[in-house]
């Protein structure tokens, strides 16, 4: 098919140098057409607002193409613009001034720019605010003055990354159905929308399409269709089964033991990541399907019900897949006995038992070989964290430690030293009492 | 108000780590270039005698505008300079690694001992009364720029992501760019930096109006030749009328404009939320329902604006954020050359250089030795005195509101009178104790210091969370289980922070602190401060080159080995968030 209007071409995007190379994104290839609203979704570090800056032209890719209407992408992108999660408004200017900056960097006429600024501000209901700065305004009404502002420039393609989810409920709600009324309406010139976002439901209540990115590496795992007609009911059985089945592809499946737990830093094969959660958070999950009738539940329906969000809820199963106190089959969550058995045990049972799983990881196993090995048995943290470095990004080999030290404590497996940044094996047993 | 210190503040310390080849490249350039001026100064003429002074009280508004005349000149050579410094060094890497250590030694030089080399440098190529005249300027320049320079540094490089990526998505031009996003992004920095570049200039100012080198007697009309010549006639109702005027002057400027623009340039905060209590003033109050400045501010302020973004409107698209994965590396030969340029003027300029040092007797190489010596005891007692009042002191104004409110317009007027200003008065009472020069050098290097001290406390204290507080009552922490738990760990990296520029500006108070003439009579005491202004006034040259990269190496070395230790002790252990 020709005349996509946006192209990548087995798109590569690493950071860092040497041996440090890490991929944030790995041979992506994704079409979108003309009046294509698509939703990019996917668990935080799977590359997708990477990805967003490489199509608006903001990085550019180590390897790989960008074609805009079949032309390869120089620079920052004319066509295409963005809203940003945190609005990026000058806190300097007005509302008005907001808007018009964008004209007045292409170079339109003062008067003209000033009767552009106002009709948009009225279309996305802000008449009467010209003059208000951003900080008198409502998070809500900050985010219409970061969708007037990119409108201004009229865009073929608008992007937004993570638009609506550093607004409360109710505005993200209502500013949602304001432009997919604009959208589906025509009234803007916009010839295709592309979403970043973590959370599912706002997807498939959006989107005609949603890719679907996995992390480690960075990439496209599934690309389905929508074809519900707008407005879309939250409730109806198709839409939970839309819903059901996007949140299976994320969750995954649990795989054989081997699969599931990856292989350790250093070796060949996937590095399975501790998951971004604290152990405590993982209790409260335990303990909340502990109480479910036959100890299982939709995942999808784990966010209303524990009121997280979609990446939150995406990590805890994770953990608690990976520890062996949950299996994930079909987007339904199901406690093992394990799980069971924690969920009921009392704090110093639970030290144990987890104690027992972490053992298991590739990760603490790797950890603690090297402890072993090192003199006086400790390590310090930024040795464990540079060793890290080989396989994962700066930040997250940075994190990676921080979890592993707030773990092993839990556990009571492994002790640190904040003031000597010192890592080593916590010797005495669990004292009792 | 109190909170905006510690911003302030912080803003001095750059991020570099070790005395990496860049110093080294630093250290040399800064060797070569006072060589240079030293060279060009042999030449002058040998004999100069500068225009008299008259102490009548209705000569002070004019010396008092032509001062306020100096420092506007030298402020806003200094501002430029910051502009075009902080902006190269925020956006080329290769730049930065040399612009940055840089700043960092040309902060910790002794400026007056620049003086002599710079005029006499300057009356080599001119008439002697602008070589005077730019001297001065260009001294109190030294005084100004380096820390507006790493102010509008650290806003280049702190602006949010965000902000950025939208000003480039949006296409703006380094002009938008510059007037839209940066300006307005570092006003605020730039504004209380600004006030401390104008009382540091201040300090110097009061002594670069009169200065003698050898039989050459340079004098400008101004504040601080008129102190300085009362002083020496003992003329103390003289003294008293310039202290006055220039108090006056300071306060006019305080309320006239630096509370005004900080009442207008509230509105570039960053922060999303409505400011508890925003700055105010009465006169920009005023300023604001006068027709006359709406006026003004639409016929004459937004034409200029908009011709300016017209006549900019082609200038290049803004540069993409550094963090960017693909630099495009080019090495033209432009740059090559200019390397291989630089590289061989450095060498020669060593040599050069080191020949002179060499020439040095060794004799004179123990007195530079005993000298630094003794200016670091004097240096690290006025220290103890600074820190053994300004914590109690600090921690009662930060802590209390009521007693802050009393406390903080006096002392922020007691802080803005330039310590060189009441120099001279304090020595006619030091001469007549024993051992009264070594106390009044102490003195004057504590006078001007303190305050660097006082506010970085206030402001450490102000920011104790009441939590904590609370809690260290309800625990009922004694007294001094409450200082040891709570108030000094809190205060540490502010302590830090205000000790590294308050023993830096110590340094540089050691030349007119050590050594002063006064009534026609020298005074001195051993110290590198004192070398550096003997051998100013003797117009030995060797000496003074040698004096004062001494002084250089020991600030620098001490700053990098010890105080930067320190401060990221402080910033990784006791940081309260």
């Amino acid at each position: 098919m020709t005349g996509h209007l946006l192209e990548l071409k087995n798109i590569t995007q690493k950071y860092g140098r040497g041996e440090r190379r890490i991929t944030a994104v790995e041979n992506v290839n994704l079409a979108i057409d003309e009046g294509e609203f698509v939703a990019l979704l996917g668990p935080s570090g799977c590359g997708k607002s990477t990805l967003l800056r490489i199509i608006t032209g903001l990085n550019q890719p180590v390897e790989g193409q960008v074609l805009y209407r079949g032309v390869p992408l120089d620079g920052v992108n004319p066509h295409a613009t963005i809203v940003f999660q945190t609005f990026a408004l000058f806190p300097w200017l007005t509302v008005q001034q907001n808007v018009e900056v964008a004209l007045k960097a292409r170079g339109v006429s003062p008067s003209l720019r000033t009767v552009r600024a106002i009709d948009l501000l009225d279309m996305v209901g802000l008449d009467g605010f010209e003059t208000a700065f951003p900080r008198e305004l409502s998070g809500g009404m900050r985010q219409k003055v970061g969708f007037a502002r990119a409108m201004a420039v009229e865009p073929e393609l608008l992007c937004l990354d993570e638009a609506f989810s550093a607004l409360d409920v109710l505005s993200a709600e209502s500013l949602r159905g304001e432009l997919l009324e604009l959208w589906t309406s025509g009234s803007i010139p916009t010839k295709a929308i592309l979403m970043v976002t973590h959370n599912i439901e706002e997807a498939v209540l959006m989107a005609d399409r949603v890719v679907v990115m996995d992390k480690q590496p960075g990439r496209v795992i599934t690309d389905q269709k929508i074809t519900l007609p707008h407005p879309r009911q939250r409730k109806s059985p198709q839409f939970l089964e839309l819903l059901d089945r996007v949140y299976a592809t994320l969750a995954g499946q649990t795989q054989p033991e081997h699969i599931e737990l990856g292989s350790a830093p250093g070796e060949a094969g996937r590095t399975r990541a501790v998951p971004d959660v604290s152990v405590g958070e993982l209790a409260g999950l335990l303990e909340f399907l502990d109480e479910m009738p036959n100890d299982r539940m939709d995942v999808y329906r784990l966010e209303q019900e524990l009121n997280l969000g979609t990446s939150a809820v995406l990590q805890l199963t994770e953990a608690a897949e990976l520890l062996g106190f949950a299996t994930i089959a079909k987007g339904d969550i199901t406690l093992t006995p394990l799980g069971e058995t924690f969920a009921e045990a009392r704090i110093l049972a639970r030290k144990e038992i987890f104690a027992t799983r972490i053992r298991r990881l590739p990760m603490f196993k790797w950890l603690f070989a090297m402890l072993d090995a090192a003199d006086k048995g400790q390590l310090d943290r930024d040795v464990i964290r540079l060793a890290l470095e080989l396989e994962f990004s700066p930040e997250d080999a940075a994190r990676q430690v921080e979890l592993a030290i707030q773990w092993g404590r839990y556990a009571e497996v492994l002790a640190y030293d904040d003031h000597t940044e010192a890592i080593f094996r916590e010797t005495a047993e669990v004292a009792a009492g | 108000m109190l909170n905006r210190f510690s911003g302030i503040f912080k803003v001095q310390q750059p991020t570099q780590r070790t005395f990496g080849w860049a110093d080294a490249v630093v250290i040399a350039l800064v060797v070569v270039v006072i060589y240079a001026g030293v060279r060009l100064a042999i030449d002058t003429p040998a004999e100069i005698e500068g225009p008299s002074i008259s102490l009548a009280p209705e000569v002070l508004p004019y010396y008092a505008l032509r001062s306020v005349g100096r420092m506007a000149a030298a402020y806003t050579l200094s501002l430029v300079f910051a502009l075009v410094y902080g902006r190269a060094a925020a956006y080329h890497r290769r730049a930065e690694q040399v612009l940055m250590p840089l700043l960092d030694v040309l902060q910790s030089v002794p400026i007056l001992s620049f003086l002599p080399v710079v005029l006499l440098s300057l009356s080599a190529i001119l008439p002697q009364a602008i070589a005077a005249e730019l001297a001065s300027i260009v001294l109190i320049f030294t005084s100004q720029a380096w820390n507006l320079g790493f102010g509008w540094y650290q806003s280049l490089t702190t602006i949010p992501n965000e902000l950025n990526e939208a000003a480039i998505t949006f296409r703006f031009n380094t002009w938008m760019r510059f007037r839209t996003l940066e300006l307005p992004f570092a006003a605020i920095g730039l504004l209380w930096n600004s006030m401390m570049s104008w009382a540091g200039g201040w300090f110097f100012l009061m002594a670069a109006e009169i200065f003698t080198v050898g039989d050459k007697d340079f004098r400008l009309l101004g504040l601080g030749a008129y102190l300085q010549e009362a002083a020496n006639q003992e003329d103390y109702r003289a003294i008293g009328l310039g202290i006055a005027t220039l108090v006056l002057v300071i306060v006019l400027l305080d309320q006239l404009v630096w509370r005004p623009l900080l009442a207008w340039a509230d509105r570039f905060k960053l922060e999303m939320t409505e400011s508890d209590n925003p700055p105010t003033s009465w006169f920009y109050d005023l300023l604001r329902t006068a027709h006359i400045t709406n006026w003004l501010d639409r016929r004459m302020r937004q034409p200029v604006i908009q011709g300016l973004d017209a006549l900019f409107a082609r200038s290049p698209l803004t540069i993409a954020p550094r963090n960017g994965t693909n630099n495009h590396r080019r090495r033209p030969w432009f740059t090559i050359l200019v390397v291989i340029a630089l590289g061989v003027g450095l060498v020669y300029g060593l040599t050069q250089a080191g020949q002179m040092l060499v020439e040095v007797p060794a004799a004179q190489w123990t007195d530079v030795g005993l000298g630094v010596a003794a200016t670091l005891l004097r240096v690290m007692i006025a220290l103890v005195i600074a820190l053994a009042w300004t914590i109690p002191v600090g921690v009662l104004i930060g802590t209390n509101p009521r007693i802050a409110t009393v406390l903080q317009p006096v002392v922020q007027v007691t802080a803005s009178i330039p310590a060189t200003a009441l120099f001279p008065v304090l020595l006619l009472v030091m001469l007549q104790l024993p051992a009264g020069l070594n106390i009044a050098a102490v003195l004057l290097m504590l006078m001007g210091t303190q305050w660097y001290l006082l506010f970085n406390i206030i402001a450490g204290a102000a920011a104790i969370p009441q939590d904590l507080k609370f809690t260290s009552t309800l625990l009922r922490l004694d007294r001094r289980a409450r200082w040891r738990t709570l108030i000094l760990p809190a205060l540490f990296p502010y302590i830090i922070t205000g000790a590294i520029t308050a023993s830096g500006g110590a340094w540089n108070a050691s030349i007119v602190a050590e050594y002063f003439q006064l009534g026609g009579k020298t005074h001195q005491v051993t110290g590198v401060g004192a070398l550096i202004a003997d051998a100013t006034a003797a117009g030995d040259f060797h000496l003074l080159l040698a004096a004062t990269l001494s002084m250089i190496l020991t600030v620098v070395l001490i700053n990098r080995l010890f105080w930067r230790r320190l401060y990221r002790r402080a910033e990784e252990q006791y940081r309260m968030e």
